[in-house]
């Protein structure tokens, strides 16, 4: 068995693609109206919690100002990446990824093991030998599949007014359209910083190798 | 600084191919197809009919903005304002057995319905308002749609440089009960930057849908040769038709 499964690899590339088209064109839609409000409704700047800086055209789908085209970009890619994500998931579960590698232990959870791991993490020690991961690396992983990545499938629902007819529960969830829409544009942000420490982490520790094998699968925990 | 500008160079790299990606055909196919899934599973999850949410007064938004056209620079219309618009007519034609010329009065004079919704605008914002009206079916009821009716189309009297502004929707949105031509808001004369004295309520979607400034209903085949052919203003300029998402 390889170190990653090919369900884990292509969903990994896959959802890469999807969130930068995804980040890059919601940059551009925030663009359109950069205020942020608490409730079901706001359009005021006295009634916003946050003005949100205008994004330059290098950050944002397309170069240049467009919210059609930049919602053609987002919501054809929403597609793209929930579905993904529903069909690794399934993937994840029956292939045993998720009891395997991603599930804690409860001695995992112990103060004195997680700052042990918090201090490796500080001397750049990445090695881990037993499990594939170490626990800082399952509580990141296990944030984004279940908390993050969903609460964007979620949130990004709960503003469509279609959807919101059909389950209006949704939007009722976070207090209204635009919380879910508040909820949305900052969950974004933390899954840019997952991106940012991520990358980074990967650069620290064997780049190369850890690139190629999420390409090829690597070897199997056993004989690495 | 020189990594900085080697990701800015990068990130223009993706924007500018992707803008070159975005403008070919096989992007737009795919982005229809889209479209026409998100519209699809919102009629598979809520059902051909789902209604929209409806507020308590105590919900409604205490001033509700106008957007796009606010006002129509012409002298004949600033004198309808003032005089409470006696010679506005609704005209509804096309694809009808019996075309019709509404005056004010007679839309008033029509069975009413008042919903109290929340409106969400393409650019993020959302407001809540009252807003009372004959139920557009009423309408095309009394006009009676021949068979090959197949879409709705909405004049405006207001324009952007020129270029008139229409929306157009499906029979199923057409007769759906909370699609009515709004005559009032919060319970007031509809006001002018809100599309006095007529306006289109087309709830499940969004705010370019939501057509002011009435003159006509017009019942068609197809949304072909009309205007840019996609169904209207903010469409013919890229906006998708489905605006339920």
């Amino acid at each position: 068995m390889k170190r990653h499964a090919l369900s884990t690899r292509l969903w990994h590339w896959i959802n890469a693609i999807s969130l930068v088209v995804l980040f890059m064109s919601g940059l551009n839609i925030s663009n359109a109206h950069p205020r942020l409000y608490w409730g079901e409704w706001g359009f005021a700047p006295e009634d916003a919690w946050l003005h949100v800086w205008r994004f330059p055209g290098w950050a944002t789908i397309p170069g240049h100002y467009s919210l059609a085209a930049a919602r053609d970009w987002h919501v054809l890619f929403a597609w793209v990446f929930a579905v993904s994500l529903l069909l690794f998931m399934i993937a994840a579960l029956l292939n045993g990824h998720f009891r395997r590698d991603i599930a804690t232990r409860a001695s995992e959870w112990r103060p004195a093991a997680i700052w042990a791991d918090v201090r490796a993490h500080l001397r750049f020690e990445f090695d881990h030998p037993g499990a594939k991961y170490n626990f800082l690396q399952k509580a990141a992983y296990g944030v984004v599949l279940f908390v993050l990545l969903p609460l964007m499938i979620v949130t990004g629902m709960a503003m469509s007014p279609g959807m919101d007819a059909a389950w209006p529960f949704l939007s009722e969830m976070f207090g209204g359209r635009q919380s879910a829409r508040s909820v949305h544009f900052v969950v974004a942000w933390l899954l840019f910083g997952f991106v940012v420490l991520h990358l980074a982490l990967v650069l620290l520790n064997k780049p190369a190798r850890h690139v190629w094998d999420m390409i090829a699968g690597g070897p199997s925990d056993e004989a690495a | 600084m020189k990594r900085r500008n080697v990701l800015a160079g990068l990130a223009a790299l993706l924007t500018t191919g992707c803008s070159k990606i975005g403008k070919s055909d096989t992007f737009q196919g795919l982005v229809d197809r889209a479209e026409a899934l998100h519209r699809g599973a919102h009629r598979l999850i809520g059902g051909r009919r789902p209604m929209a949410r409806e507020y308590s007064l105590a919900d409604v938004s205490p001033f509700f903005r106008g957007n796009g056209n606010t006002d129509i620079d012409s002298d004949a219309y600033r004198a309808q304002v003032a005089a409470g618009f006696p010679d506005w007519r609704l005209e509804v034609r096309g694809l009808v057995e019996r075309p019709l010329r509404l005056s004010l009065d007679d839309i008033l004079a029509l069975p009413q319905r008042t919903q109290i919704t929340r409106h969400d605008c393409v650019e993020g914002w959302s407001a809540i308002g009252q807003w009372t009206g004959p139920q557009l079916s009423t309408i095309l009821d009394m006009a009676g749609l021949q068979p090959a009716a197949r879409f709705i189309v909405f004049r405006c009297a207001d324009d952007f440089r020129g270029v008139p502004y229409y929306e157009s929707c499906d029979l199923d949105d057409a007769f759906h009960p909370q699609t009515i031509i709004a005559h009032a808001l919060n319970g007031e004369p509809l006001p002018v930057r809100n599309g006095a004295p007529l306006r289109l309520r087309i709830e499940r979607q969004l705010g370019y849908k939501h057509a002011k400034y009435l003159t006509a209903i017009e019942a068609v085949a197809s949304l072909e040769g009309i205007e840019g052919g996609n169904g209207g203003y903010w469409e013919d300029r890229g906006y998708q038709w489905y605006a339920g998402v």
